[in-house]
């Protein structure tokens, strides 16, 4: 835990599937707010929330805003930590490779490009989860 | 840690993603709907009892009354009001809701 | 203690508003402190003043209202999910030519960053939705 008057650990969980609820959405659009408020940020995508991060989502046949670039942009928003429950997407019959590739550029390391997706255990979650100040759900 | 509830085991995975992922020591409430996954001799029951060995289960009791199932919730569950709800809450650093 | 609640579901279809208001008014009657109430996605729906409940059933709208005008709590809805979901308050009905405005009483439209800052400000954020 942080001390008082320190940065607080912020941790979004997604764990519902996009477009068929707007959750997906609106979460990100706290995230991109709080960004600015240079907390210590963490993102959670486990059960269905894993969804959310599949590449070449093509909206346009429902008529609703593809957000899908939204995520991309997190890493310009110093937001890149983003954990990935592995069990999920294997029960989804998912990989990584169905993911979109994530990254970030480290300013400590000359702007190296990095990846931004941590694919995480359960044990591994249980562990983040205790780490925290504030714990968003949608 | 604090974990909360509030759908039944059998609408969503809220309460088996909890159980995973929860630590011994955490305290589970559960509430709202979530109180279904009290309620002894269902398809859960075990899952739910096996986490009363290592941690604190709830359910909210206005909530299971509500459902009438107050009376049918496994041995060791303890029953909290809001005020006890409140205490979970301050009690415990970390509050995790499986929406 | 300090408590941030914050809210994610509109009222009657879901038990959320009604277990955050049990909540919050069990902490502030325990002597706690509420630092906002933070209402997003359909729980802006809780600030709506044109609700008409039927007079046997709870009003969960006025309910919050006197809560918030009991207690001088914050109670906050987020402005975009507001604009989404027609929750106007006077200055948004003037900004986008509404006919009227909705917001009842002792509910403010405000940002996201009020959700944020209360993240940031509470000893505890306690998340109640679907």
């Amino acid at each position: 835990m942080s001390e008082a008057g320190a940065t607080k650990k912020f941790l979004y969980i997604n764990r519902k599937a996009p477009y068929g609820t707007i959750y997906a959405w609106e979460s990100l659009e706290v995230v991109l707010i709080g960004a600015a408020f240079e907390q210590d940020v963490s993102l959670l995508f486990m059960d269905d929330g894993v969804y959310q991060l599949i590449k070449g989502m093509d909206t346009k046949g429902i008529g609703m805003k593809n957000f899908s670039a939204t995520y991309s942009a997190l890493g310009d928003y110093d937001v890149n930590k983003i954990y990935v429950d592995q069990d999920a997407l294997a029960e989804r019959g998912l990989t990584l490779e169905d993911l979109q590739h994530l990254v970030w550029e480290d300013e400590n390391e000359d702007w190296a490009e990095k990846d931004s997706i941590r694919l995480v255990s359960r044990d591994e979650i249980a562990g983040l989860l205790e780490e925290q100040d504030v714990i968003f759900n949608f | 840690m604090l974990h909360i509830v509030n759908k039944s085991p059998f609408t969503t995975t809220s309460l088996e993603s909890c159980l995973r992922v929860s630590k011994p020591g955490a305290t589970i409430l559960l509430i709202e709907d979530g109180v279904y996954g009290a309620l002894d001799g269902s398809r859960v029951s075990d899952t739910v009892r096996a986490a009363l060995a290592d941690r604190t289960v709830c359910v909210l009791g206005v909530d299971a009354a509500a459902r009438g199932i107050e009376g049918k919730v496994l041995d060791g569950i303890d029953v909290v009001d809001y005020d006890g709800f409140v205490d979970l809450v301050a009690a415990n650093d970390g509050v995790q809701s499986w929406l | 203690m300090k408590f941030g609640i914050m809210v994610n579901e509109g009222p009657y279809t879901h038990q959320a508003s009604d277990s955050a208001y049990f909540f919050t008014k069990a902490a502030l009657d325990k002597g706690h402190e509420i630092f906002r109430v933070f209402f997003y996605h359909d729980g802006v729906q809780n600030g709506t003043d044109f609700t008409t409940p039927p007079q046997d059933d709870r009003n969960v709208v006025k309910r919050w209202s006197e809560l918030a005008q009991e207690h001088d709590l914050d109670l906050v809805l987020c402005v975009a999910a507001a604009q989404r979901r027609g929750l106007v308050d006077e200055d948004e009905q003037k900004r986008h030519g509404k006919d009227g405005h909705n917001v009842a009483p002792g509910f403010r439209i405000s940002g996201l960053g009020q959700l944020i800052e209360a993240g940031i400000q509470a000893d505890r954020l306690v998340v109640f939705g679907d």
